[in-house]
């Protein structure tokens, strides 16, 4: 039986970890242009 | 069904409202842009990415100095009405959250800045995160009435790292605008601790118009004014800057000094009579922001 209690835990869960998936995948994306601006590649 | 209700709320996983909340974004507004001018008033641009990253660094570490200083402070913090709300002593999160997640962002931050800019950027930001957490936090605010004067130090950082970042060395003007910072931190807190002096008082911190009375820190005020308005005026005369910068320093240096006039002059002890107090509060964050939007306006403009 899933409790009150249950169900804020999961919910916060759930959001912390659109929240992390959110800034890994922002972290990504800014490695990939710092990767572009030290090797100099001009496009 | 709100946290509140609930059994033990410190054992829930924190909202992550909670940790952006324990960075204290708006000191962080305040180093961002001290930190962009910095790096835009640098003689020469990395690429923008790079300095995006630099300021994001930058970010993150004030970020992490804002966590740490909750994480320690949690238990002085539940005592003043100012600080009482947030996350620790509100019960919202528990200590170790708070202190994982300071050291993690202080080492991501340092880390980063390396990689993307110099050691020499990373190493600035280090020093600036332990001695605000270490030497301004730790050591400093507890004991001394000198606690801001010697902890504003750490918040003058950010120019400089910007600098450095975009360059790879210190230079005379982003330590003339660390010195701007440090010497502004003063008369920029003092002005808050009057008119909240009972909640530093009820906290024991021993802030100088706890410990030395208000008007021995209306005096200090002041007289801290002083310095500081000749630090920002000095890059023009000095060369660094041109008249457009030195014009608008010394107009916001005369309109700051006024207001410090002002505070000397008032004769209030109780909060509600410190209207002078609150002004000169108010207006030394604008003054900050204006003085540095002049500096690189100076820089970028053709005048």
């Amino acid at each position: 039986m899933v409790t009150p209690e249950d169900e804020v835990i999961r919910k916060r869960q759930r959001e912390r970890a659109r929240v992390m998936a959110i800034l890994l995948a922002a972290f990504v994306i800014l490695l990939f242009f710092i990767t572009i601006a030290k090797t100099g590649m001009n496009w | 069904m709100p946290a509140m209700e609930m059994s033990n709320p410190a054992a829930l996983p924190a909202d992550w409202r909670d940790f952006v909340a324990l960075t204290k974004p708006r000191v962080m507004s305040l180093v961002v842009f001290t930190g962009l001018a910095g790096l835009l008033a640098a003689p020469e641009l990395p690429p923008f990415v790079l300095g995006f990253t630099a300021i994001l660094c930058i970010a993150l570490g004030a970020g992490a100095c804002g966590a740490l200083n909750q994480w320690y402070e949690a238990d002085i913090d539940a005592k003043m009405r100012r600080t009482a709300k947030r996350p620790l002593p509100g019960g919202r999160m528990g200590r170790d959250s708070a202190l994982h997640f300071g050291v993690g962002l202080a080492v991501f931050s340092v880390v980063l800045v390396a990689l993307t800019t110099n050691w020499l950027a990373a190493a600035l930001l280090a020093v600036s995160i332990l001695f605000y957490v270490l030497i301004y936090t730790v050591w400093l605010k507890p004991r001394t009435v000198q606690n801001i004067v010697i902890g504003g130090a750490a918040g003058a950082f950010p120019p400089l790292i910007g600098w450095v970042a975009a360059t790879g060395q210190v230079a005379a003007l982003p330590l003339l605008l660390f010195a701007i910072i440090f010497l502004w931190t003063p008369p920029h807190f003092w002005a808050l601790s009057l008119f909240v002096r009972s909640d530093y008082a009820a906290a024991g911190i021993p802030m100088l118009p706890v410990v030395a009375g208000v008007e021995s820190t209306r005096r200090q005020v002041f007289l801290y004014t002083l310095p500081m308005a000749a630090a920002a005026i000095a890059p023009w005369p000095l060369g660094m800057t041109g008249p457009a910068y030195g014009i608008v320093s010394a107009v916001l240096s005369a309109v700051f000094l006024v207001l410090a006039g002002r505070v000397l002059g008032n004769r209030a002890t109780e909060p509600a009579g410190m209207g002078p107090e609150k002004k000169l509060f108010a207006y030394s964050v604008f003054y900050l922001f204006a003085l540095f939007t002049a500096l690189v306006a100076d820089r970028w403009l053709p005048w």
